[in-house]
């Protein structure tokens, strides 16, 4: 690996590489999972009140925060009876000794493009109903994501961040004198899940470690339909094609189960 | 030689090689199988199967005889571009001249060329040349010429056949550096003549009949 | 992806609006060593693409924080220019030049052997004069070209290729009015030796099977592109083709 890339611990410890590969060769992982097990997942919605929507998301010991803003704005030409939608990742110097403050990395252009490919693809928001006046005035929705702690997987972090905090927003019309309030109208619930290769072995959601010493990546976003909206292969490995249709097959199901931590802890917080 | 111009077996990066032998340079075996590492010119002698590539940078080895320009000036040492993908140090202590701390710009300065050895290569890729050997001196005058390094053993010809042919018919002093740098002294038609018959030398590296074609050409005076 | 297509991108006879049927690729050519300065280059025009690559390194790796002391680091820069689409694009790297900068570094990477070159950086500039959709593919696989060219050692070529999704249907190598109104695009970058794959992206609205449909339907046709890629490198030898 890269000893520059931001998404690693540097150099990684010859013995550590050893000894993560030794425990996968017996089924197990450094921080006592299973191979398609993903670390717990902890969603904190309404986080920033004063964003539009928002969630602040744990996954293991990786800390994301996602704030989403509305605000009424012009519509592209080519799509005058569609809302707009932008993604941006910071990659905050507080969350990692590897982070650096500056222009966005190409790691962090990676990863929110990840995330908006899945959200944007499997048409999570429904645009549609985001026009003011056609062709005029429509709502944008800014989803901005900011990375607090960097434990590894921020793919996954940020997806369902993103996801969670969008499915808790409120598009302020009132504000702007456009009538009502009204929460976002979602049609889908994409979610990415993200396998790393390390050796001949393929786990679920990796951890900083993991990641360190992964060969390759791959992202898979799906949705509640069973539908798959997104892929992005990362790193300098590869992958077989059976790989693949594993990784695919096994983010299906880890998806739903995600998908239903997500739906049902925003359903709980509305009770 | 045979028919003209009739080529050599090329592969490319990653074929498989179906000839019996040991793996030699250029190849790489996987599953017990071998494959070229390289786009080049299959070559079985000694029982070995090699790959020659053909083109790419020069890779320094212990002994190599290079051709070097000085690129930068240090204290205690020079810095030399012998086009490798690393600049060779050469120390005080390599050259066959007593130079003073901080006085290695009167000896040899940014620019100069020079005729040097490889005295160590490291696994790092790290490359350390000498001048302190007879025959190793800066070369003055003339004229420089970059060709792919892997084509140098064609320019020199078996047992240096090709090299003497183009000083004989040209009556030019030539050095061929293993890099791939060539320097080239003498009447600017003679200079003109020998870069003409190197440049079809590399062209036509992969196909028999090289020699005669080239002596075919000296003796032309054109092509 | 995404935009709602007013015309039909699929004709009653199972055709596609430039006529080819779903698994048919676009026409497409290669040469190799088409920049004299650079140390190896490949053109490729597929379709209406064209797309020129050049190999510079390996060099030292400058800055030298960006050296790593046990390998070579393979830069590509994937580069669109601004009058190879219909609205002028704004010269320079955008986020979309950027990511596919590094998922193609990533790929290529994959099959150089970088360990021979500590301390070094194999720049790879890839430059879109005109774009037809698939420009990365077509980028990779005319990259995976200049970078034998350049003598650089490798395991295995690379071949870029596209499926995706038109009208329901899942088909290859998208062109610009199916890669604008259709449902899916699946780019891949694929060894055709090992069958490994070095790239992978994918957007859109896909089934399990209609996704797997497409992977298969590029990798298939890797190994037509993969054919041409030889014939490229060694016709610039004149050499022979067929083994």
């Amino acid at each position: 690996m890269s000893n520059t890339s931001k998404f690693s611990e540097g150099v990684v410890a010859e013995s550590k590489r050893s000894y993560i590969k030794r425990l996968a060769t017996q089924g197990m992982r450094i921080d006592g999972r299973n191979f398609d097990e993903i670390r717990p997942i902890k969603i904190t919605t309404g986080y920033v009140p004063r964003a539009e929507g928002s969630a602040l998301v744990e996954l293991g010991e990786t800390k994301v925060l996602v704030g989403v803003k509305i605000e009424p704005g012009e519509p592209f030409p080519d799509t005058p009876n569609m809302g707009i939608m932008t993604t941006n990742v910071e990659l905050v110097p507080l969350a990692s000794p590897t982070f650096e403050p500056g222009p966005p990395s190409e790691e962090a252009i990676e990863l929110a493009r990840v995330v908006d490919r899945g959200i944007r693809e499997s048409h999570a928001i429904d645009m549609e109903k985001l026009v003011i006046e056609e062709g005029e005035k429509v709502w944008i929705v800014f989803i901005d994501m900011h990375i607090l702690d960097y434990h590894g997987n921020l793919f996954d972090a940020c997806g369902i961040a993103a996801i969670a905090a969008l499915n808790n927003a409120i598009v302020p019309a009132s504000r702007y004198g456009f009538g009502d309030d009204f929460k976002l109208p979602l049609n889908h619930y994409p979610v990415p899940v993200t396998f790393a290769k390390i050796g001949e072995w393929i786990v679920a959601d990796p951890n900083l470690d993991e990641e360190s010493i992964a060969s390759a990546r791959l992202t898979v976003t799906t949705n509640e339909e069973g539908k798959i909206n997104a892929m992005q292969k990362g790193l300098y490995g590869t992958f077989t094609y059976d790989e693949v249709k594993k990784v695919i097959n096994r983010s299906l199901d880890i998806g739903k189960k995600v998908r239903d931590k997500i739906l049902g802890d925003a359903n709980g917080e509305e009770d | 030689m045979e028919e003209k111009k009739r080529v050599r077996d090329i592969v490319v990066p990653g074929e498989e090689i179906r000839v019996e032998g040991k793996p030699g340079r250029g190849v790489f075996v996987e599953n017990g199988k071998m494959y070229s590492a390289y786009l080049g010119i299959l070559d079985v002698r000694a029982g070995y199967v090699n790959v020659i590539p053909l083109s790419g940078c020069y890779i320094p080895k212990k002994g190599d005889k290079v051709i070097g320009k000085i690129v930068d000036l240090a204290p205690m040492n020079w810095v030399v571009d012998i086009n490798a993908p690393y600049y060779a140090p050469l120390h005080v202590n390599d050259v066959p001249w007593r130079v003073e701390f901080g006085d290695t710009g009167r000896f040899l300065s940014i620019g100069d060329v020079i005729l040097a050895k490889v005295s160590n290569v490291n696994e790092l890729g790290q490359v350390w040349i000498t001048m302190k050997e007879p025959g190793l001196r800066k070369l003055e005058g003339g004229h420089i010429i970059k060709i792919a390094p892997s084509k140098v053993p064609r320019v020199i010809g078996k047992g240096g056949s090709m090299i003497q042919m183009l000083k004989d018919y040209t009556n030019c002093r030539i050095y061929v550096g293993q890099n791939g740098m060539i320097w080239i002294s003498g009447s600017p038609d003679g200079i003109i003549t020998v870069i003409k018959a190197i440049r079809m030398i590399e062209n036509e590296a992969h196909t028999y009949g090289l020699t005669d074609r080239i002596k075919e050409f000296l003796e032309r005076g054109e092509e | 992806m995404g935009m709602k297509a007013d015309i039909r991108l699929i004709d009653d006879n199972g055709l596609r609006i430039d006529g080819r049927l779903p698994n048919q690729l676009r026409p497409i050519r290669m040469e190799v060593g088409v920049v004299k300065r650079a140390d190896g280059s490949a053109y490729v025009e597929w379709g209406g693409n064209k797309i020129m690559a050049a190999v510079y390194g390996p060099r030292e790796a400058y800055p030298k924080h960006v050296q790593d002391p046990n390998r070579a680091i393979v830069r590509a820069r994937y580069n669109m220019a601004s009058f190879s689409v219909d609205e002028r694009k704004r010269p320079g790297p955008d986020r979309r030049s950027i990511e596919l900068s590094k998922v193609i570094s990533e790929a290529l990477t994959s099959v150089i052997f970088v360990e021979k070159f500590p301390r070094t950086a194999i720049d790879v500039y890839i430059e879109v004069l005109q774009a037809d959709a698939g420009t990365r593919v077509a980028g990779i696989t005319a990259a995976s070209l200049a970078l034998a060219d350049a003598g650089i050692p490798m395991r295995d070529l690379i071949v870029g290729c596209a499926a995706g999704k038109v009208d329901g249907v899942v088909v290859l190598d998208l062109n610009k009015e199916e890669d604008n109104y259709g449902e899916a695009d699946v780019p891949m970058a694929i060894l055709p030796r090992t069958g490994e794959i070095a790239l992978l992206q994918m957007d859109g609205d896909m089934t399990y099977e209609e996704l797997t449909n497409a992977m298969e339907m590029a990798m298939e046709a890797a190994r037509e592109i993969y054919r041409m890629e030889i014939e490229a490198l060694k016709g610039r030898y004149g050499g022979d083709v067929n083994e």
